[in-house]
């Protein structure tokens, strides 16, 4: 997974392929990397997404506690109908705020 | 019948889609059941939300429940679709399951008939998703844990096949959080997945061992939650037992 910064305060994670529990290591390497001092948005990317499964969904609820805690706050973009409706269906949409894309995403990273 | 651009589309549409959207549920703003199965009983199931790891009260924890089913011949898929089917059977006699009527499929609702030490706790939980070799329940408002429990199977380095749960939760309010802290519930809870796995290997012929990891992945109490308590279905369903006898002597009223 590639991580941009798009500010001092805003870092993105883009996401590609697939997202279960086997990438785990890799989403949290590429947290990490997004997180340094003055992160204060990660904005998540699923412009690339094409498959995730139930343990995917789980590791994207363990980065949320992570930004949580690093007092940072999630945005999610590029999410196609079908995976707006997985955030809808396990109410992960109430933390995790969707943008219809990075332009948007990013100025509400600085608002 | 559609026209053939029609057709076109929604073909294209269908090999589009991501491969695993035949595997999620849709959303659902409240619960329904189209047909309660013969012997369970329905309460704070019909008309709640899912309540998932964000909603809950207590600390958030992540739990993974193994079984490895050494000289075990059954493929994964084959495993997991014996799990789908006997899923009432591998549970403790105290915490009686009831799969809807229609199978483990996404969108389903399963009713869970349970006693609680010694109190009963009537609640259900929906099917998320399930593919060929896993599925998630996720928990409705007023269960004792809000989040999801993921039952799989899958091929570990050594090629044995390893029956999995996994579950990341909260407590759902803070009667549930002091049940699961300081009541024995967590214990309670660890041994019925524990049993649950012994009972699976054992239905393949296998007396596995079971090895649980746990992880707090949030320590923190979401005290904004704590309002969760007024569905509690523990409470409720004490209520509802309790008034029960009041229920069978009042007639029924008159058209």
């Amino acid at each position: 997974m590639d991580v941009r910064r798009v500010s001092d305060r805003a870092s993105v994670i883009d996401i590609r392929g697939e997202i279960t529990s086997a990438c785990e290591d890799a989403l949290m390497d590429a947290d990490v990397r997004a997180s340094t001092g003055q992160t204060r948005v990660i904005l998540l990317n699923f412009d690339g997404l094409e498959y995730m499964n139930s343990g995917g969904i789980g590791l994207l609820v363990t980065v949320l506690i992570r930004a949580n805690r690093n007092n940072q706050r999630l945005m999610a973009f590029g999410l196609s109908e079908h995976y707006r409706q997985i955030f809808e269906l396990t109410r992960l949409d109430e933390a995790i705020r969707m943008c219809s894309g990075e332009a948007e995403a990013t100025a509400a990273a600085h608002a | 019948m559609a026209s053939a651009p029609e057709q076109r589309a929604a073909h294209d549409a269908e090999l589009a889609a991501p491969r695993d959207t035949a595997y999620w549920a849709k959303p659902v703003g409240r619960l329904d059941i189209a047909q309660v199965p013969t012997g369970a009983i329905s309460l704070n199931v019909i008309g709640r939300r899912v309540a998932g790891p964000v909603q809950g009260f207590g600390q958030l924890w992540q739990k993974t429940y193994r079984v490895r089913l050494e000289g075990c011949a059954a493929t994964p898929a084959e495993v997991v679709q014996a799990w789908k089917e006997r899923l009432p059977r591998y549970q403790p006699t105290a915490n009686r399951f009831f799969p809807p009527v229609a199978g483990l499929a996404p969108g389903e609702v399963v009713l869970i008939n349970a006693v609680v030490q010694g109190m009963p706790a009537l609640t259900g939980v929906l099917v998320v998703y399930a593919d060929d070799e896993a599925f998630t329940l996720m928990t409705p408002e007023g269960h004792p844990e809000s989040g999801w429990v993921t039952f799989s199977a899958y091929r570990d380095e050594t090629a044995c096949v390893v029956a999995q749960v996994q579950s990341i939760a909260r407590a759902n309010d803070p009667v549930y959080e002091f049940g699961f802290c300081f009541m024995g519930g967590a214990t309670q809870q660890e041994k019925i997945w524990t049993h649950v796995l012994v009972s699976l290997a054992a239905d393949f012929d296998v007396q596995g061992r079971v090895t649980l990891q746990k992880t707090c992945v949030d320590p923190r109490r979401q005290l904004s939650e704590a309002k969760n308590v007024w569905q509690n279905a523990l409470i409720r369903s004490i209520v509802y037992t309790l008034l029960l006898p009041l229920r069978r002597r009042t007639p029924a009223p008159r058209p």
